[in-house]
Order: C-alpha cells, then sequence, then structure tokens
C-alpha cells in the first residue's frame, strides 16, 4: 500500500490501478442504470460509464501508445457527445414530468402495446 | 402505311380520357369526343382501304401487310408474344365493317342515351370495345387475337350490364360473360396445342399452305382423331361460343339486355361474328388440312341457323326476334365457310361468307338501330304494343323496310347477293345442304315480315302519347346505313376478298338465284297473308302445333337443359364437395394456423413488459453471457 502511494507521488502509477478505477465506475453505473428508480438517477449512471469509457481511452493512449493521440481525442469527443446526450436526455425527461408529473422509469411502460 | 396503328391507339386513349374523367365533363363533351374520335379513325380505316386495295396487288394477290410489328414478351426461343397489325383483305374489310358501324351506333346514341346515367361511362366503353374489336382483327398472331377476344368479351360483360341496377341486366351480363369464357377455354387449349407442335403463334407462318409447319403433328392421334383436327375443333368451339353457334348460343338473347345501340354494334354487327373471322383467318389450315373439322362446322352452322329460324317465328320481343335472327344469319355465314373449298371457283363460300359478313352488319346494325328508334318511341320492347306505326314514323318504317327486304334477300339489296352466293356454294357442296339453306332463308324472310308487319302494320295499339319520329342524331345512321344496304350488294367483292387473295369475277348463277327469290317471295306472302291485317290464322297455327309452337317459344328448352347440367349435376356433384372440402379443410388448415399464432403470442406478450430496466438487464446478461463463452470456450 505504502508502495502504491510512493508510486503514485513519483508518477509511476501501474497501468492496472487506472483500469480498477474505472472497472469500479462502470459497474457502479451498471448497476446504478438497473437500480434506480428515477430517471435522474439513471441519466448520472449513463455518464459514469461514459466516463469511465473515457478513463480507458486515456489511459490505453498514455500507457500503450504514449507518441499518439488518438485515445486524447476520442476522450474529448466523448465528453462532448456525452454533454449532447444529457442535453436531449434533460428534455425528454422534462417532457415526461410535464406529461406524467412523475421521472419514476416503472411508470414509462406506454409503448409496449 | 404505319398510320393505322392510330386506328388501335385513339379508341384506346378516348376510352382512358373518358374513363378517368367520368363525371366531371357534361355528357355532351363525353359523346362528342368519342364520336369525333371514331370519326376521325373511320376515315382512316377507309383511307387504310382505300390504300390497300389500290396497291398492295402482288401478281394478282394481295399481299399481306405488317405494318407494325413487335415483341413483347419473350419466354422462350419458341414461345414468345407479339403485338402487331396485319393487313389483308378480310382484316381491311372487317377495318371498314367495324368502324363503319362503331361510328353510326356512336352517332345514334347521342340521341338514344341522352339523359342517360352514366353516359360517359357508356362512352368509355364502346370506346374500349371499338379498340378491342379492332385489335382483335388486326391481329398477326393468334395469341395477340385471344388476348383482344377476351377483351372483346369484356367490353361486352361491361355494355350489356350496363343498367346494372336491373337484376335481368345484371344476369345476362354474367350469362354472355361465362359461356363465352366457358367457349374460350376451348379456344385456350386449341391454341396451346397448335403452337405447342407448331412452335410458332404467328399467322402468317401457319397459314402459309407450307407442310413442313405443321410437320410437328405427324402420327400424333388422341382417340381416333389426329391432334391437328382436335386442336382446329377446340379454336371453331372459342368461336361458336362467340358466335352464337349451338348449343352455345344461349347467351346472345339474354344479352339483349343491355342498350338497343349495344346491341346494334357488339350483338349483330360486330363482336359475334368474331367466330366467323376466327375461322376464315384459320381457313387455310381447315381446308388443307381438317377438312372435316370444316365440315362439321358447316353442319354446325347449318344447324343453328335452320334453329334460330324457327325459335325467331314464335318471339314477341323485337329485339329477340333480332337476336334470333343474328345467330341464324352468323348460321350462315358458317355454313358458307363450311362447304368452301381454296382458291378461284372452289372458294365461293369463302367469298360469300365475307360478303355476307359485311352487308349483314350493316342491315343487321340497320335493324337493331331501327328497333331502337321503335323502343324510344313506344317505350316497349314487345310487339303487341306496337302495330300500324308506319304513319308516326316514316323514315324508320322505310330503313326498317329496306333492311327487312335485304336480310330476305330480294334484289337488288345487299343481302340477296351474298346470300345468292352463299346458295350457290351450299349447292355445289351437296344438294341436299342447298335445299335445307334455301328453306331457312325461306324462314328468314317469313320472319322478318312477320315482325315487320306485327310492328308497322296491323292494329294499332294505344299509346300514352302519339309515337314520334327519332331525333336527326338517330335518323342519320338508320338512313346512312340504309343507303349502304341498297347499294352494297353491287360491290364488286370478289375484287377485293377471296380464299386465295386473288380476283374472282362473281357470276350470279341464275338457277340459284331464282330459286331462292321466289322462295323469299313465297314466304313474304305467306307472313302478309298471316299478319298484314288483323287475324286468327296464327293463332290457330299455334294451337294446332301447340307442342311445337310451345318449345319453340321456350327457345326448344335450350336453357333448361343447361340449368339442369350446371344446377343439378355440376353444382351438387362437383362443386359442392369442393366448397366444402374448402371450407373444413383448406381454410379450417389456415384458421388453425392463425389461432396457433394467437395463442402463441398470447402467452408469451407478458415478457414485454415495457419497462427499460428489464431489457438492458437481460441485455446485460446477454452480453456477460456472449463475453464469457468468448473467454472460455
Amino acid at each position: 500500500m505504502g508502495d502504491l502511494f510512493t508510486n503514485f507521488l513519483s508518477g509511476s502509477v501501474p497501468m492496472e490501478a487506472y483500469l480498477g478505477v474505472s472497472l469500479i465506475m462502470f459497474f457502479a453505473g451498471v448497476y446504478g442504470f438497473l437500480s434506480r428508480k428515477s430517471l435522474l438517477m439513471i441519466l448520472i449512471s449513463i455518464e459514469l460509464m461514459l466516463n469511465a469509457a473515457d478513463i480507458n481511452f486515456v489511459v490505453f493512449n498514455r500507457y500503450l501508445y504514449p507518441g499518439q493521440m488518438e485515445g486524447f481525442f476520442f476522450a474529448l469527443f466523448t465528453i462532448a457527445i456525452a454533454a449532447c446526450e444529457t442535453a436531449v436526455a434533460i428534455a425528454i425527461i422534462i417532457n415526461i414530468y410535464r406529461n406524467l408529473t412523475s421521472v419514476e422509469v416503472g411508470e414509462l411502460d406506454e409503448m409496449k402495446e | 402505311m404505319q398510320y393505322t396503328l392510330l386506328i388501335l391507339l385513339l379508341p384506346l386513349l378516348s376510352f382512358i380520357v373518358l374513363g378517368l374523367v367520368d363525371s366531371k365533363w357534361k355528357p355532351k363533351v363525353a359523346g362528342t369526343i368519342g364520336t369525333v374520335v371514331l370519326t376521325i379513325i373511320t376515315v382512316l380505316s377507309y383511307f387504310t382501304a382505300f390504300e390497300y386495295f389500290t396497291t398492295a396487288r402482288l401478281d394478282g394477290v394481295y399481299q399481306k401487310i405488317i405494318p407494325f410489328h413487335m415483341e413483347w414478351l419473350r419466354f422462350t426461343e419458341y414461345l414468345h408474344i407479339d403485338l402487331g397489325i396485319l393487313l389483308d383483305p378480310i382484316s381491311v374489310m372487317m377495318l371498314v365493317v367495324i368502324t363503319t358501324i362503331s361510328l353510326m351506333v356512336n352517332i345514334y346514341s347521342l340521341g338514344y342515351m341522352k339523359n342517360e346515367k352514366g353516359f360517359e361511362r357508356y362512352y368509355a366503353f364502346l370506346s374500349l370495345f371499338t379498340f378491342s374489336m379492332l385489335g382483335l382483327v388486326v391481329a398477326t398472331n393468334i395469341f395477340q387475337m385471344y388476348i383482344f377476344w377476351e377483351l372483346v368479351g369484356v367490353s361486352s360483360y361491361l355494355l350489356i350490364g350496363f343498367y346494372y341496377t336491373k337484376p335481368s341486366a345484371v344476369a345476362a351480363a354474367k350469362k354472355a360473360f361465362i359461356v363465352t369464357r366457358f367457349a374460350d377455354l376451348g379456344f385456350l387449349i386449341g391454341i396451346l396445342i397448335l403452337s405447342f407442335y407448331t412452335k410458332t403463334f404467328d399467322f402468317g407462318i401457319l397459314t402459309s399452305a407450307n407442310p413442313a409447319v405443321f410437320s410437328g403433328f405427324a402420327g400424333v392421334t388422341f382417340l381416333g382423331f389426329s391432334a391437328l383436327s382436335w386442336a382446329m375443333a377446340l379454336i371453331f368451339i372459342g368461336g361458336a361460343g362467340k358466335s352464337a353457334m349451338f348449343p352455345l348460343q344461349i347467351w346472345l338473347p339474354d344479352a339483349m339486355e343491355g342498350p338497343t345501340p349495344v346491341s346494334a354494334l357488339i350483338h349483330a354487327a360486330t363482336m359475334v361474328v368474331a367466330g366467323v373471322f376466327l375461322v376464315a383467318r384459320l381457313f387455310p389450315i381447315y381446308v388443307d388440312y381438317t377438312p372435316h373439322v370444316l365440315h362439321g362446322i358447316a353442319y354446325v352452322g347449318a344447324f343453328t341457323s335452320l334453329f334460330a329460324a324457327a325459335i325467331a317465328c314464335v318471339q314477341t320481343d323485337i329485339k329477340r326476334v333480332l337476336a334470333f335472327s343474328t345467330i341464324s344469319q352468323i348460321g350462315f355465314m358458317m355454313v358458307s365457310l363450311g362447304v368452301s373449298g381454296n382458291g378461284g371457283h372452289e372458294g365461293l363460300g369463302y367469298m360469300a361468307s365475307m360478303f355476307h359478313l359485311f352487308n349483314h352488319a350493316m342491315f343487321k346494325g340497320l335493324l337493331f338501330l331501327g328497333a331502337g328508334s321503335l323502343i324510344h318511341a313506344v317505350h316497349s320492347n314487345e310487339m303487341s304494343h306496337m302495330g300500324g306505326l308506319r304513319k308516326y314514323m316514316p323514315v324508320t318504317h322505310i330503313t326498317f323496310l329496306i333492311a327487312c327486304l335485304a336480310i330476305a334477300g330480294i334484289p337488288p339489296f345487299s343481302g340477296f347477293f351474298s346470300k345468292d352466293e352463299i346458295m350457290a356454294a351450299c349447292y355445289e357442296f351437296s344438294p341436299y345442304m342447298g335445299a335445307f339453306m334455301t328453306f331457312t332463308a325461306g324462314l328468314t324472310a317469313f320472319y322478318m315480315f312477320r315482325l315487320y308487319y306485327g310492328i308497322f302494320w296491323g292494329k294499332e295499339h294505344k299509346h300514352e302519347h302519339t309515337p314520334h319520329e327519332s331525333p336527326i342524331a338517330m335518323a342519320f345512321p338508320l338512313v346512312f346505313l340504309a343507303t349502304i344496304t341498297v347499294f352494297a350488294g353491287f360491290i364488286p367483292f370478289g375484287h377485293f376478298v377471296t380464299s386465295d387473295r386473288a380476283n374472282y369475277d362473281i357470276e350470279l348463277d341464275n338457277m340459284v338465284a331464282g330459286i331462292s327469290v321466289l322462295v323469299a317471295l313465297i314466304f313474304i306472302a305467306l307472313a302478309t297473308f298471316m299478319y298484314r291485317k288483323e287475324s286468327d290464322i296464327p293463332k290457330k297455327l299455334a294451337k294446332s302445333f301447340s307442342g311445337l309452337y310451345k318449345a319453340a317459344s321456350r327457345r326448344f328448352y335450350i336453357d333448361e337443359v343447361y340449368m339442369f347440367i350446371t344446377k343439378k349435376i355440376v353444382f351438387n356433384s362437383i362443386s359442392r364437395p369442393l366448397a366444402w372440402f374448402d371450407r373444413n379443410v383448406i381454410d379450417a388448415t389456415m384458421n388453425g394456423f392463425a389461432s396457433s399464432t394467437q395463442w402463441t403470442s398470447q402467452k408469451i406478450k407478458g415478457v414485454q413488459s415495457g419497462q427499460v430496466q428489464q431489457y438492458a438487464y437481460v441485455f446485460l446478461l446477454g452480453t456477460l453471457l456472449i463475453t464469457a463463452l468468448i473467454l472460455f470456450i
């Protein structure tokens, strides 16, 4: 543990550590997506998953292909797209709220028939 | 002669235009369009005839001209369906006949059908009919002929059923369509047999008198007759259906439910002679390879002509009388073709048949239009509602009389010349046939004058209002056709239409002509004696031959025989079991599929909960499963 901390301070954290963080973030997102009842919470879960993917992009680029920039750019793209997606999703959620006065995902089963 | 294509396309165009606009225009506009188009193509047809008969001769023989030809559908090397225009003496003659009668009927209908509901529809159908009939006669191959043959049937069906709110008209239309369709089945099978062995549909090859064409038939027999005989006989059945030959004549009298101008055009002058035209078209095959079938045609024609003439003597509905008279006259044409040989004097019957077809179209069209004029005036078809009309309707009277004299075969009217040639051909075939046809011709004169006296003489019937002469639109066609009827006999027909397309000079056989005129005069005198004044002779005769009279007035129970065969035998023993099988086996299987599908979907529809998170959960599990499989297997 002490070793890890020292490495962190000296800038030599192993890649696996980052991947561990992103893994935890991703599955936290998956769990949130499946278990939360509020649409807003589900949206936040989706953001978590997206950010986990971002971290992977950056980490793989940094550690595996240090001379190249594609991973970083992809991360930037993803952030932009995530922002757009959030805006759209919020708009949809607001409309749902206007119609149903609720943002509970369980009540959104009108489309099944 | 490329412009002949216009003769076909213009009526089609007029049908499409009139059919699409339906009632958006004033009726008068539709009538005018139809009539103008017909006028144009009539002029074109006359021009075609003029150009053809003045230029097309080579070594004294009229050439066949094909101004337009295209391949329409190609299936295999041999099986391909072409469309085209074939001009030869008979098709050019038919062009003239069809367009003339059609134009007259179009003009006549402007008056007759005035204020009828569906006036535009009527003109659209007339155009469709004209188009199909013209396409039929100029067909370059037997399959094109068949296509137009069916189109003619359809337009006939549509026009018979024009008053579609009247149940009898609907029934008549159905009957006409089914009976002719039934006959057309024979036609189709005949075409298929013929073209299977000859590997062609083309009339040019089929009638080229080249024995190699029919070499495929060598040794092929079925039930003791050669396959070629079967094919030609089956093709004749198609012709017999359209031309109302016994025993397929039952539809024609009922077809009189249609508007009278339609009866004049379709069921007297043009469509019903399609069968005659068909036999004439394939005549080289009949006469060279299957003479026994041709003789069969002669016997069928002869029997039909007598049979129909006998029925015509006792009918009281004037249109029915004319209908049976038409059947009888088509019988004459068939006989004439049947007894004919090929070429020169041998081919007299062929020439006579075509001549009679031409004349018959004119005077029978005239008779029907005259009948329409009478019906227009007294609002009834029944002879008993007429009588003494000659004072009120002079134009109709004179023209009707001319047509009666023509059909009875009195010189110098057109019918005399053509009928005389037919008689001459029959006597050359066999004296019995000649005598038989002479008697039938006498009967023709008798029933026509019975009709004439019944309508124009005799006791006056009390009318609701005084009958009046028809308007000019109706009177003009009458006068026009009457003029043709008076002068057509002097057309040197042998110069134009003969079996070998060479020149033939008609010589009147004084003996035959004398006998037939004498017989006609005797029968006319008999009719005059019986029907000119009110007398009880017809009633007495009807009483003393009550069995025969009743049978004839019920058309010899042929309809009843048909009803018995269809209703009792076919429906009960074939249709009903088939219907049962259809309902309880085929439909039930299909219904079983449907209901089991429905049952299954009811059971599994709970899976579709509409809960997004459930879907996502299943999706996740699936992903994990696939990942695991990829990783560990």
